[in-house]
């Protein structure tokens, strides 16, 4: 880990503070004060537009060293993604991807 | 049917009940989180500190991701929360049922805030109009009561045990599995899936730029594809 103990503990402090602050925000105004739409909107799509982008370049781009993308992460990742799609069960989704991992680890050996 | 949510007491055991179906979907993710804090550097003692903290699983399993590929600090922390500025929504949301609770109440119940107590509380709120204040209080704790232990328990259980994984199992690519499996029931309408592509899209062709930087880019642009998209479906519908 390229980071430092204190460095590790300054980011645990922030994203507990930040976190608490995000939920707390509005509980915290007194009355029914309500939010723009345009806001609610963007605000609906946090979690959608960071977390695939995230996964992304581990996913389709090159390991250091190699020419193309691991078959065998890339195969996890369609078969997880796909699973999770169809049938809208993140802990099934899991699974497949575990085992579709483990199968094709175990038989490029 | 509507007897359970009269009290605070029934309320909250109510809720405590509504909530065990969850066990399934915090287990693994806390043992998971636990498993790779370890592996990332990290004591039990921070790992603790981490989840308890945060209370929030999806931004711990990112931060955790960006600090590997060695993302500056400043970004780790950016990002993470940026996968948690869907709590401001919640906040917003739960505001009109709860926001006379007192100030102290209501800290306990941002601090509780997951996307489990959020979803489960504020549809029996819509469901049940006649409820009181303190039933809705009530049910939200019950709730909060039963995940918070399980979350913090698993945490735990993941990060003490972890090393007790044989070595052949891809521990590396956990991360990645857990986040995938999340992607498709993200995926409710074509205005998520566009979001969706264009996060993939913007963070690979952004990939270069510098400080990590490029993944919080692609996340603006995706939400504003996605909230845009969401207009376009909206005015299509409205015409005749």
């Amino acid at each position: 880990m390229s980071i430092s103990t204190t460095e590790l503990w300054i980011m645990i402090a922030a994203l507990g503070l930040g976190t608490f602050l995000l939920r707390f925000s509005f509980l915290a105004l007194l009355g029914n004060r309500e939010l723009p739409d345009g806001l609610l909107r963007l605000l609906r799509y946090t979690p959608v537009a960071v977390i695939p982008g995230l996964m992304a370049p581990q996913i389709f781009l090159p390991v250091a060293g190699a020419t193309g993308p691991d078959p065998i992460k890339l195969a996890a990742a369609v078969v997880t993604v796909m699973v999770g799609v169809w049938s809208k069960n993140v802990i099934g989704a899991m699974i497949a991807g575990v085992a579709v991992l483990s199968l094709l680890t175990w038989l490029a050996g | 049917m509507t007897k359970p949510f009269h009290t605070a007491r029934s309320a909250f055991w109510r809720g405590f009940r509504d909530g065990v179906p969850f066990i399934l979907i915090v287990v693994p993710f806390g043992v998971v989180f636990g498993v790779v804090a370890i592996e990332a550097g990290f004591t039990v003692a921070q790992s603790m500190a981490f989840t308890i903290s945060t209370y929030a699983g999806a931004a711990q399993l990112t931060a955790i991701q960006l600090m590997s590929e060695g993302a500056p600090l400043a970004i780790v922390i950016l990002t993470a929360l940026a996968v948690n500025a869907r709590m401001a929504m919640y906040s917003a949301s739960l505001a009109p049922h709860v926001g006379k609770a007192p100030m102290w109440q209501r800290a306990m119940m941002g601090y509780l805030m997951v996307d489990q107590t959020y979803a489960m509380s504020s549809m029996v709120y819509e469901r049940h109009p006649t409820m009181t204040l303190a039933a809705k209080t009530g049910y939200y704790f019950g709730i909060a009561s039963l995940i918070w232990p399980v979350w913090a328990s698993a945490s735990l259980a993941g990060a003490v045990l972890g090393n007790l994984i044989p070595a052949w199992v891809p521990l590396g690519f956990a991360v990645p599995i857990a986040f995938m499996a999340m992607i498709g029931p993200m995926l409710r309408t074509l205005a998520h899936v566009a979001a969706a592509f264009v996060s993939v899209t913007g963070a690979l062709i952004l990939s270069p730029v510098p400080y990590s930087l490029g993944l919080l880019i692609a996340a603006v642009l995706a939400m504003i594809t996605g909230a845009q998209v969401e207009v376009w479906m909206q005015r299509r519908r409205a015409e005749p």
